[in-house]
C-alpha cells in the first residue's frame, strides 16, 4: 500500500486538477488564450408608433430564458414612460405605460446575446391535446394525411418533419394540398400545423424566432413550429422540415400572441436590428457566469478586487517557477545559491526586464561581494555582517538609481523592486562558496543562478501561462502532482553524466 | 579528445558500473538510513568526541573545551603544560574553519604551525571569536575544543603538499565500504578538497594500499609537485583504521557514514570528525561506483544480526579487496588478479 500512495495521490491530484480545468473549458467555455474574444449579438427591438394624445400601454413581448443563448445584458430607452416588466408563460412582457405621449413615438428594447451552446433541457409533456372540429372535407383529407404520414414515420419528431414536408412539396390535388392556400406564409403554414398535428393529438406551438444577421437593420421576425417528443419541445422549420435551430437562429418569444400590442396608438410597427459584437471573453464569461445559477463562477479568481487579482497573477507564477527550479537542480543538475533564490529574482526581472535585469543584478552582486571581501577583514560576526551588507546593497541599489535617472536609462529604477535581502543572503554565499571551494565554484554557481533565474523568467513572464494558471487555478494542482512525481526521480542528474563521463579513462575495468 | 571537452556518458554505462548519482545518494542512502536525530551527534565535534570515547574509539585527547568567555583566562594557564602543541577548533565549524594550530612554545608565546609566534591576547581573541560563533553554522554561539595536536606520521610527507592528508571512509549500514586518502597539493593551497586540485586516492579495503587515482577528474599516478608515485602506499594500521570506521556506526547509528582519518606517528588512526552526507567524489578517486558495494552489504545483511565491528571490517577487507592493489607493477590485468591468493 505504501509503494502506490505517492502514485496515487499524483494521480489523483492531476485528475482533480485536469477534471476542473475541462470543465471550465468545455462547459463554461472559459478562454484558454489571454486575448481570446467571444462573439455578442446586439440585438434591437424598435417600436414606433403615432400617439393618439390619451393614455397609452405598450406592450412587447421580451424574452425570457432563450434556448442555446443567454441574455448578457439588457436595457429599455424609453424617456417619459413608466416600464414594468412581467413574466408571461416563458416569455416576458415589457410594459411602457405613459399618459400624455404626442406624435410618433419611439420605443427601444435593446440585449446583448451569448451562444452558450445548444440546449437540450426537458420540459413537462403537456399531454395529448383536443381534436380540432374539422368540417367536410378537411376532416377526411386531414384523417387519410395523419394515416400516411404515420405509416411512414418511427417516432413524433419524424412525424412532425414527414408532415412538414409533405406540405411543402404537396402535388395537386394529393390529401395534403387541400391544406395549402394561395396567400401561405410561414406563420399560415405554422397554423395549420399545429392543427394537423392536433388531430394526432400532438401537441405543438408557435415560436417567434430571429435569424441572426451582422448589420441588418431590419430583421423579420420567423415562425418556428415546436413539438412536444413527451419529453422536450423539438424545434422544426414549419417550411423546410429541418429539426433544430441552426446556430443563428434565436427563439424570441413562444405563443401566437403578437408581439406587440399597443392602446391607443397607430401605424405600430415593431423592427429588429442585429449588430454582431465581440468583447473580451474573460469579460463575458464572468457575465455569463452571473446568469448561471451555478455557483462556480463565485469562487474564482476572476471574482476578487483588482489589486488582489493583479497580485494572485505574480504569486500564481511562483510554484510554476519552483517546480522549474527543482527540475533544473534535480534533473539537469545546476547548482544555484539558494534554493528558491532564482525564483525571487525571476520575479523582479518581470519588472527590469530581461537583459536590463542581468545587467543591473550582475553589477550589484559584484560590488556588493567587493564590500563583502572588505568586512571580511574586520572579523564581524554573521548577523552584523549581513545587516551590514544589506545596507551597502541598499544604498547600491539608490546610487544605481540615481546615476541611471541621470543619464536617462529610466529601466533601472525599476531596480528598487529587487528583492534586496536576497541579493544580500546571495552576496553572502557567494562570498563563502568563494573562500571555501574558490572563485571557480562561485562564479559557476553564480550564473548558474542567474540562468535558472532567466529560465524561470521565460516561463514566468509568459502571457500565455500566467492568463492559464490565473484563470484556471487548479492547473495548481497539476503543478503540485508533476513536482511530486520529480521528487522521486532518483536517477542521475544530467551534469553526472558529464561529471563522471570524464572519468571513464580512470574506471576501473568492471569484471 | 582534449581533457577539458565535456565528454557524455550514456546513463546505463553508468549504471553498470554503478555510480552513484546526488538523487540516488539523497533518497536512498541518506533519507533511508540517516535518521535526522543522530545528526547532532556528527554535526557537534564534541558530542562525536565523547561518544567515541566512551566507546573505546582513537580520537586526538581532549585537552579542555571553552564555553564561555570567563573559563579563557583558566584554560590559558593549563596550555602552557602542552609542550607539544595543542588545537583549537569550533565544536560545530565547517570545512576546516576556525581552526588554529599550536605546535609548541617559544618562552612564554605560543608558537603556529608554519613558525609564526603569537601573543596570548591574540589567543584568546581566537577563542572569543569562535565562542561568538564566527566559524559555526548559521552563526550559532559555539564551543571551543581544546585538543592534542596530531603528529602526523611522515611517511605521506613526500606526496602531501604542506596540509594533511586524510583518509576518508563511506561506512555503509557499519560496512566499510570504499575509501580514498586525500593528499594536498600546492594547487589546492595545502587543502585536501578534491574541487581545489587536491589528489583523490583510492585505497584497496583489503591490503590498505592506495590504488592510484584521479586529479581534476583525470587519472593521476603521481603526486604532481614531488613526481612520486601515490600508487602501492601502505597505509599504517590500516586493520585498526577499519575497525575504527566500522565502530562509528555504533556511536552514530548513521547508516550513511563519511569517517575522516588521520595517522598519528604514535598512536595510529585517529577519528578527525564524521560526516552525515559524504560526497561522490570517492567513486571518482576510486575508479569505481559505490552501488555495487552497497548492494553486497544489502545482500549480506539479509536475515543476519549486525556482527561487532571487528567482524564487519573483516568481512568488508575480505568482500571489497582490490588484488590489484598487491601487484602494482602489473595493474588490471586478468593473470594478475588470478595469480593473486585468495
Amino acid at each position: 500500500m505504501k509503494r502506490f500512495h505517492l502514485p496515487i495521490l499524483i494521480v489523483l491530484l492531476s485528475t482533480i486538477g485536469l477534471g476542473v480545468f475541462a470543465y471550465k473549458v468545455s462547459a463554461l467555455g472559459m478562454p484558454l488564450q489571454p486575448d481570446a474574444t467571444a462573439e455578442t449579438w446586439q440585438v434591437e427591438a424598435r417600436v414606433r408608433f403615432q400617439a393618439t394624445g390619451e393614455a397609452t400601454t405598450v406592450q412587447l413581448r421580451i424574452p425570457h430564458r432563450l434556448p442555446n443563448f443567454s441574455i448578457l445584458d439588457e436595457g429599455f430607452v424609453s424617456r417619459g414612460y413608466g416600464l414594468n416588466t412581467v413574466l408571461q408563460a416563458e416569455d416576458r412582457l415589457a410594459q411602457w405605460t405613459t399618459r400624455q405621449p404626442r406624435g410618433e413615438q419611439v420605443l427601444y428594447y435593446r440585449a446583448t446575446l451569448y451562444r452558450d451552446g445548444d440546449d437540450r433541457s426537458e420540459s413537462d409533456y403537456p399531454g395529448p391535446v383536443a381534436v380540432p372540429d374539422w368540417s367536410e372535407p378537411f376532416r377526411s383529407a386531414a384523417e387519410a394525411l395523419i394515416d400516411d404520414v404515420r405509416g411512414r414515420s418511427s417516432d413524433i419528431r419524424s412525424f412532425a418533419s414527414v408532415l412538414v414536408n409533405d406540405l411543402a412539396n404537396a402535388a395537386p390535388a394529393s390529401n395534403a394540398a387541400v391544406f395549402i392556400e394561395s396567400d401561405d406564409n410561414r406563420a399560415r403554414r405554422a397554423e395549420t400545423l399545429i392543427e394537423l398535428l392536433a388531430t394526432a393529438r400532438i401537441p405543438a406551438r408557435q415560436v417567434t424566432a430571429l435569424r441572426l444577421v451582422d448589420g441588418r437593420r431590419d430583421i423579420e421576425p420567423q415562425t418556428w413550429l415546436e413539438v412536444h417528443n413527451t419529453r422536450r419541445w423539438v424545434p422544426i422549420d414549419p417550411e423546410s422540415g429541418e429539426i433544430e435551430y441552426p446556430a443563428d437562429v434565436v427563439v424570441w418569444s413562444h405563443g401566437d400572441a403578437p408581439l406587440l400590442e399597443i392602446s391607443n396608438g397607430e401605424n405600430a410597427e415593431v423592427r429588429f436590428a442585429v449588430a454582431r459584437g465581440v468583447q473580451d471573453a474573460l469579460a463575458t464569461i464572468q457575465r455569463f457566469g452571473d446568469t448561471l445559477d451555478s455557483r462556480f463562477l463565485d469562487f474564482s479568481t476572476l471574482n476578487l478586487p483588482l489589486g488582489t487579482q493583479n497580485t494572485y497573477r505574480v504569486l500564481l507564477m511562483v510554484p510554476l517557477g519552483a517546480m522549474i527550479i527543482v527540475f533544473l537542480r534535480n534533473v539537469i543538475g545546476v547548482q544555484t545559491f539558494g534554493t528558491f533564490m532564482p525564483v525571487l529574482i525571476a520575479l523582479s526581472f518581470r519588472e527590469t526586464q530581461l537583459l536590463a535585469g542581468i545587467i543591473l543584478f550582475t553589477l550589484i552582486v559584484s560590488l556588493g561581494l567587493v564590500v563583502r571581501f572588505y568586512l571580511e577583514h574586520l572579523r564581524l560576526l554573521l548577523v552584523p555582517r549581513l545587516a551590514a551588507v544589506v545596507s551597502v546593497v541598499i544604498m547600491l541599489m539608490l546610487g544605481i538609481s540615481i546615476l541611471s535617472h541621470q543619464l536617462g536609462f529610466e529601466r533601472a529604477l525599476a531596480l528598487s523592486l529587487f528583492p534586496m535581502v536576497i541579493l544580500a543572503m546571495t552576496i553572502e554565499r557567494m562570498s563563502v562558496v568563494w573562500e571555501e571551494h574558490g572563485p571557480a565554484d562561485a562564479i559557476t554557481q553564480g550564473i548558474g543562478s542567474l540562468a535558472v533565474a532567466a529560465a524561470a523568467y521565460g516561463l514566468m513572464a509568459n502571457r500565455q501561462l500566467e492568463h492559464l494558471l490565473f484563470v484556471f487555478p487548479e492547473l495548481l494542482l497539476v503543478l503540485l502532482a508533476v513536482t511530486l512525481l520529480l521528487g522521486r526521480y532518483t536517477g542521475y542528474r544530467l551534469t553526472e553524466l558529464f561529471r563522471f563521463g570524464r572519468i571513464q579513462d580512470a574506471m576501473r575495468r568492471t569484471d | 579528445m582534449p581533457a577539458w571537452l565535456p565528454r557524455f556518458v550514456r546513463p546505463k554505462l553508468l549504471k553498470e558500473q554503478g555510480i552513484v548519482g546526488m538523487n540516488a545518494r539523497n533518497a536512498r542512502y541518506i533519507a533511508a538510513w540517516n535518521a535526522r536525530r543522530f545528526y547532532p551527534r556528527v554535526d557537534d565535534k564534541l558530542q562525536t568526541k565523547q561518544l567515541a570515547l566512551d566507546a573505546g574509539l582513537s580520537v586526538p585527547d581532549l585537552y579542555g573545551v571553552v564555553r564561555t568567555l570567563r573559563q579563557i583566562r583558566d584554560v590559558r594557564k593549563q596550555l602552557r603544560n602542552y609542550e607539544d602543541g595543542f588545537v583549537i577548533k569550533p565544536a560545530h565549524g565547517a570545512a576546516g574553519d576556525g581552526i588554529l594550530v599550536i605546535d609548541g612554545w617559544r618562552g612564554d608565546r605560543p608558537r603556529r604551525a608554519g613558525g609564526r609566534a603569537m601573543e596570548l591576547s591574540e589567543l584568546d581573541d581566537h577563542i572569543a571569536n569562535v565562542l561568538s560563533g564566527m566559524y559555526s553554522l548559521g552563526g550559532r554561539p559555539d564551543a571551543a575544543m581544546i585538543e592534542q595536536r596530531v603528529r602526523f606520521s611522515s611517511i605521506f610527507d613526500e606526496v602531501s603538499h604542506q596540509g594533511v592528508p586524510d583518509i576518508r571512509t563511506v561506512v555503509y549500514r557499519g560496512y566499510p565500504v570504499m575509501a580514498m586518502m586525500r593528499l594536498p597539493t600546492q594547487d589546492s593551497d595545502g587543502k585536501a578538497n578534491l574541487h581545489q586540485g587536491a589528489v583523490g586516492t583510492g585505497i584497496d579495503l583489503g591490503s590498505g594500499r592506495t590504488i592510484g587515482g584521479v586529479r581534476y577528474n583525470r587519472p593521476c599516478r603521481e603526486h604532481p609537485d614531488s613526481e612520486k608515485s601515490i600508487v602501492g602506499l601502505q597505509i599504517p594500521g590500516w586493520d585498526q583504521l577499519m575497525e575504527l570506521a566500522a565502530g562509528c556506526f555504533e556511536l552514530s547509528e548513521l547508516g550513511y557514514l563519511g569517517v575522516d582519518v588521520v595517522i598519528d606517528a604514535d598512536r595510529g588512526p585517529l577519528i578527525l570528525e564524521l560526516n552525515a552526507r559524504p560526497g561522490l567524489a570517492i567513486q571518482i578517486a576510486n575508479g569505481e561506483g559505490l552501488d555495487h558495494r552497497i548492494l553486497a552489504v544489502d545482500a549480506h545483511m539479509v536475515a543476519r544480526d549486525i556482527e561487532p565491528a571487528a567482524e564487519r571490517a573483516r568481512w568488508s577487507a575480505e568482500v571489497f579487496a582490490r588484488p590489484e592493489a598487491t601487484h602494482p607493477t602489473e595493474p588490471d590485468t586478468e593473470t594478475s588478479r588470478a595469480a593473486e591468493p585468495a
